[in-house]
């Protein structure tokens, strides 16, 4: 149990030191010069040797490699530098925006998790082969959904057809109906997918059809012996779903004129901020070694076949 | 949708009727989602190659009094706010979309395959370590991956098709290097290394072609995955400059009349939904058909 703990954390350590490294080379060392497209604007005024020191107050004019063992340290100790285009620190525009981003994904996730519970039962459950074809293909549309369409056909018909959510002037929490609802119809697809697939698998185990043959109805069959095993396999793409949420926040944020980490993105992007848009990139892969760190131990808790067939385990 | 079995099979477990099982296989070769998959994927190739056989309006002069008009028998989807058919744009803008998706699919399918056969050949250890660079590329999704490359690349309708491209550069090598792996264990494939082929011109003749089958179904599933990406990259305004009417930017300016004109959004994003929708269903049964 203990080396396989550690052999997880240690490949969540690496997976993590690579994405910075990617995403320094990617984002520091490649792209033009940061500081010289903000300041050499004329409008500013600034001469050459203003420039140049700001430059050495950057740090911009360092070896590469000595900038990059820099910002390791840096992002170590817990800094994440500072945002030349915004003039801030990097870790203060992050902490600013993300209990608006937490609240958005954390409520799309729930959303997104019981629509996913509510079609994979009805696709199970509903009498009719027709009807339940039809549940089963609602999965593939919602994943051809694009967020930002939806987000905007959502603002016509329940802001402006119905009038149900004011446009300007919604409450905290009423405001968050439509994102929400956005952000999480095409993240339930993936969810609802694995799902159905899962109960499918295990309603044709040996299991089942002893609980069955000993009179249990099917719903308490699917219930009680079902449920409990096809949740599982849908804990696995928990890392994936953590970085849709993220991207879909990007979009829903954006649609609906949120602050947050998707809004500090997509401003990032606009101004070239790569500082910002690095770190973001360091929390998706954060979130997403987390995310698959815990499932990959709260699984042998969950599925007691794992926890003999340990080394194999997945 | 396949035909789904009934769920309660195992449970009565009696034999289908063979009259029932035949009318069953041939639902199933017929597949009427199928057809009108391709049936609209084709309508979209011909509106990106064709346009001008399927509207006479300009996409881009308007006639001014013409403005933000509803959908009607002259303009089907309705007008914009600088009176021009909405309809011509959306046919016009298949080519700014389809063109860009196809870029990024190329972009994945090629470095992908070739990143994947690298790793499926070399030995144990250089495997390992693209492998790994390859998961780092998995761990962070793949619309960040994207703006990543655009904050580089700078915007545009290529640039934007490039980073939606490298983002799927992870998944093609992925499965490209476990097919070279299957496929370097082939008897021909010995045969050809015992025959005295070269390392090299074995791989190329042998290995690559016998790998490419599942990877291409791969390209088909993710032609749809690009079209979304690539008019999200659009609609946030990465992609295409306006008055370019490629759909997601479509569906951007159409944004600012949500109130007044309601067709500028709903049917430019009808389109990408049932493309999307049709990519997708061809992409599965390809890959279904692979496995």
């Amino acid at each position: 149990m203990a080396r396989y703990i550690l052999t997880r954390l240690l490949q969540a350590v690496f997976v993590l030191w690579a994405a910075f490294t990617v995403s320094f080379i990617l984002l520091q060392a490649l792209p033009g010069d940061e500081i010289l497209i903000k300041f050499e604007n004329p409008d500013l005024g600034l001469s050459k040797q203003q420039i140049a020191d700001i430059r050495l107050a950057y740090g911009a004019d360092v070896p590469l490699h000595q900038q990059y063992l820099f910002s390791l340290g840096r992002v170590l100790s817990g800094q994440l530098g500072n945002s030349i285009q915004r003039g801030v620190p990097v870790i203060d525009a992050i902490a600013a925006n993300l209990p608006s981003t937490l609240r958005l994904t954390v409520l799309g996730f729930v959303t997104a998790a019981s629509l996913a519970l509510v079609i994979a039962f009805l696709a199970t459950l509903t009498p009719f082969a027709f009807l339940r074809s039809l549940l089963r293909g609602l999965p593939s549309l919602f994943i051809s959904l694009p967020v930002f369409w939806l987000g905007i056909v959502l603002i016509q018909v329940f802001s402006f057809q119905l009038k149900l959510i004011p446009v300007i002037g919604a409450g905290p929490w009423e405001g968050l109906v439509l994102p929400v609802l956005a952000l999480a119809v095409p993240i339930s697809a993936p969810l609802a997918q694995v799902l159905v697939r899962s109960i499918d698998e295990v309603e044709t185990q040996g299991f089942v059809a002893v609980a069955r043959a000993k009179g249990a109805s099917r719903r308490w069959v699917l219930w009680r012996h079902v449920f409990r095993n096809a949740v599982p396999p849908t804990l696995t793409i928990g890392g994936v779903l953590f970085g849709e949420l993220l991207a879909g926040a990007v979009v829903t944020e954006t649609v609906f004129g949120l602050n947050g980490l998707g809004r500090l993105t997509e401003q990032a992007v606009n101004l070239q901020d790569a500082a910002i848009l690095q770190a973001i990139v360091l929390i998706a892969a954060l979130g997403f070694v987390l995310v698959n760190l815990s499932v990959d131990l709260v699984m042998p808790i969950l599925d007691p076949r794992l926890r003999k067939a340990f080394g194999g385990a997945s | 949708m396949s035909i789904v079995q009934s769920p309660e099979g195992f449970a009565t477990a009696d034999q289908p009727s063979v009259s029932s099982e035949r009318w069953r296989a041939r639902l199933r070769r017929l597949r009427p989602g199928l057809v009108l998959a391709w049936a609209t994927v084709a309508i979209a190739v011909a509106w990106a190659t064709l346009p001008w056989l399927f509207t006479s309006y300009s996409p881009v002069d308007g006639v001014p009094r013409q403005r933000r008009l509803p959908p009607g028998a002259l303009h089907w989807f309705g007008t914009d706010e600088l009176g021009r058919d909405l309809y011509a744009r959306v046919v016009h803008g298949a080519v700014h979309t389809l063109s860009g998706a196809l870029i990024s699919v190329a972009v994945g399918l090629a470095m992908g395959t070739l990143i994947g056969l690298i790793a499926g050949s070399v030995e144990r250890r250089l495997d390992d370590a693209i492998m790994r660079v390859i998961d780092v590329m998995l761990a962070v999704p793949a619309l960040l991956l994207s703006l990543s490359i655009i904050i580089i690349l700078g915007f545009g309708t290529v640039n934007a098709a490039i980073a939606v491209g490298v983002a799927s550069i992870a998944s093609f090598a992925r499965l490209a290097r476990s097919e070279v792996v299957r496929v370097r264990r082939m008897d021909y494939v010995e045969a050809a290394f015992g025959s005295g082929g070269r390392f090299f011109a074995v791989l190329w003749r042998h290995v690559l072609p016998n790998s490419l089958t599942a990877v291409l179904a791969l390209a088909a599933l993710q032609f749809g995955h690009a079209v979304l990406a690539i008019s999200t990259l659009g609609f946030l305004g990465y992609g295409a400059p306006p008055p370019t009417p490629e759909w997601g930017l479509l569906i951007s300016e159409g944004r600012n009349y949500i109130s007044t004109a309601w067709w500028l959004t709903v049917f430019p994003g009808l389109v990408v939904v049932a493309v999307v929708l049709a990519a997708n269903r061809i992409g599965q049964s390809l890959v279904r058909r692979t496995l």
